[in-house]
């Protein structure tokens, strides 16, 4: 039963952090919350429902298509929105990345009605059972989907040269400029990367609840920001971290008899870690200079 | 009543229900620029206090028979006791950490509000008495304006200032950061629970759906379009936001689309908020002087 629990707790963990990422890279480099992101996974889910049909039901093709898609998506709101304000109020980045999220909502309720449709049945689903145990090829699949995109992330940043740009960025945005790095294409990139993932999260949690909605987006973005903050945000490691223990202790929450106030406890988590350690489990520590 | 119907000959009801609405707005509006515009703490909770005065006002006119003012002032007292207490611990970060975590405490009383007994839970609350008018709201507007510009004005109010250009400074100074951040964030959230006591008798029907913290952008959004830390901008900002969806009602279907992208050419156009960086007093000041030059 545990064990159970476990599984279940890292697959919804698993999207978590796939939603997580796009969040945290952002911050790390531009220091801004994108607000939108949540609904940039939503759009993938949709994406997701109307690509299946015209490849077959085939499920790489859905997800490649979800995520290139999104990184179109991604990086063209960068750049209308976004990128005129770089320089003004943190604050005004900010209800800007909200009046983005309200457009997409609302125009994707405008394109296909406010309910929650089902996913096209792209993936054969058989559960295996071992013992007491569970597992489905849902599952299976979200978890080695998260798994080899996160390990790709981390290639990525770690070992080629825009990897090595991003991490200068988040370093330091000034400095980082003045040594040649072109911070438009780091940033462009970025919202790339994070939205192909967000993509991937959409169609992988479409095919597992079975449900596509325009608002999808608000309380999964929301959660997924959550575990960002969580463990430290601008830290790539720590939104994986962050996300699978959000993902855990919801299921765990759940099953100990707080169903009824599910969407309470990622947030008061998130609180009691604040309070804690005020970055999060990975976050450098703010250094108060005079 | 006799007010309300001499009012309504005046001015059309559904006027007067979107001016009504708009004052009360203004109110929690002034309550969030005490917050994060005078003293630059971040919050992204503004409409869990809200909810908080609404539903203890609310509760306290129906089930309790107590009269207006008096649930009123409860559901005030009670927001910002509920502010004192979580800015307490709260308060200590800085930034946007401060606004995730009230951000958090926001969604936590939303869930709380879906699942109590006495709320009605997620059916929401219906029966609340019709008790605001725009007679009462405006009389307390002004009320409002006047206590927060008497505030911005006194010793609280520059130790408040000091706070919000450099913390370290203003402690080295003398001022207790964390005593003047929880006693703004309690006066904040108190004009949030009028705010909320207000809306409860005025939409006569109380979801904790609308309480979410997509409400404390829409107030926290008011505050920057008008100009963060500027009175007279909370006022037009709220009011501008607050009518421009009821103008937009023509196109039913695309209101919310078009109000999306207003948010987001407003920013990008007026950048500063639509009276940011607008000294009242110095352009009174400038055109004393003026008539003074043309008469001399």
């Amino acid at each position: 039963m545990l064990i159970q629990q476990f599984i279940n707790g890292l697959t919804l963990g698993a999207t978590y952090a796939l939603i997580a990422l796009g969040y945290t890279m952002v911050y790390g480099i531009i220091q801004l919350i994108n607000f939108a992101h949540g609904d940039i996974y939503m759009i993938g889910a949709f994406i997701g429902v109307a690509v299946a049909g015209l490849v077959s039901n085939n499920f790489f093709l859905t997800l490649g298509a979800a995520m290139i898609g999104c990184v179109a998506l991604g990086v063209t709101i960068e750049r209308v929105a976004y990128r005129p304000l770089r320089r003004s109020s943190r604050l005004n980045l900010l209800i800007t990345t909200i009046g983005v999220s309200i457009f997409l909502e609302t125009f994707m309720v405008l394109l296909k009605g406010p309910q929650a449709t089902g996913f096209p049945p792209i993936l054969k689903t058989t559960t295996w059972r071992l013992g007491g145990l569970e597992l489905s090829s849902i599952q299976l699949i979200i978890l080695l989907v998260s798994l080899v995109l996160m390990a790709g992330l981390q290639l990525i940043v770690k070992y080629t040269k825009i990897g090595k740009a991003m991490r200068a960025a988040s370093e330091d945005y000034d400095t980082a400029s003045l040594m040649g790095i072109n911070i438009n294409r780091v940033i462009s990139f970025t919202f790339a990367i994070g939205s192909a993932l967000a993509a991937a999260g959409g169609v992988l949690v479409g095919i597992y609840f079975n449900s596509v909605s325009p608002y999808m987006g608000v309380m999964a973005g929301l959660k997924a920001f959550v575990a960002a903050v969580l463990g430290g945000i601008g830290n790539i490691p720590g939104a994986m971290i962050g996300g699978l223990l959000l993902g855990l202790f919801e299921v765990f929450g759940v099953a100990a008899g707080f169903s009824t106030y599910k969407d309470a406890i990622a947030f008061a988590l998130l609180i009691v870690i604040l309070l804690v350690r005020p970055t999060g489990l990975l976050g450098r520590p703010i250094q108060r200079k005079v | 009543m006799l007010m309300e119907q001499w009012l309504s000959g005046l001015i059309d009801p559904y006027y007067q229900q979107v001016l009504t609405l708009v004052g009360i707005y203004i109110i929690a509006a002034l309550g969030l620029n005490l917050i994060t515009g005078l003293c630059g703490q971040l919050t992204f909770g503004h409409a869990a206090f809200l909810s908080i005065g609404a539903y203890t006002a609310a509760i306290l006119t129906r089930d309790y028979h107590l009269p207006f003012t008096a649930a009123l002032l409860a559901g005030g007292l009670m927001a910002a006791l509920w502010g004192v207490l979580i800015g307490l611990p709260v308060l200590r970060l800085t930034g946007d950490y401060l606004g995730i975590a009230t951000l958090g405490f926001g969604e936590i009383v939303r869930v709380a509000f879906t699942n109590m007994k006495v709320t009605g839970g997620a059916i929401g609350l219906a029966g609340i008495s019709r008790a605001s008018n725009l007679v009462n709201v405006t009389l307390f507007v002004v009320l409002a304006i006047a206590a927060v510009v008497l505030l911005e004005n006194s010793r609280f109010g520059r130790a408040l200032k000091a706070i919000r250009e450099d913390e370290i400074a203003a402690e080295s100074m003398g001022i207790n950061a964390m005593w003047y951040k929880v006693q703004a964030f309690g006066i904040g959230c108190f004009l949030a629970g009028i705010s909320g006591g207000f809306y409860a008798h005025l939409m006569q029907y109380l979801n904790p759906n609308d309480f979410s913290f997509i409400k404390s952008f829409e107030i926290l959004s008011f505050v920057v379009l008008g100009g963060l830390g500027s009175i007279p901008g909370a006022i037009l900002g709220t009011a501008v936001l607050t009518v421009a969806p009821e103008f937009l009602r023509f196109m039913a279907k695309y209101r919310m689309m078009i109000y999306g992208l207003l948010l987001v050419v407003m920013m990008i156009f007026r950048p500063h908020g639509l009276l940011g960086g607008v000294d009242f007093r110095r352009l009174l000041r400038r055109r004393k002087s003026k008539s003074l030059a043309l008469g001399g």
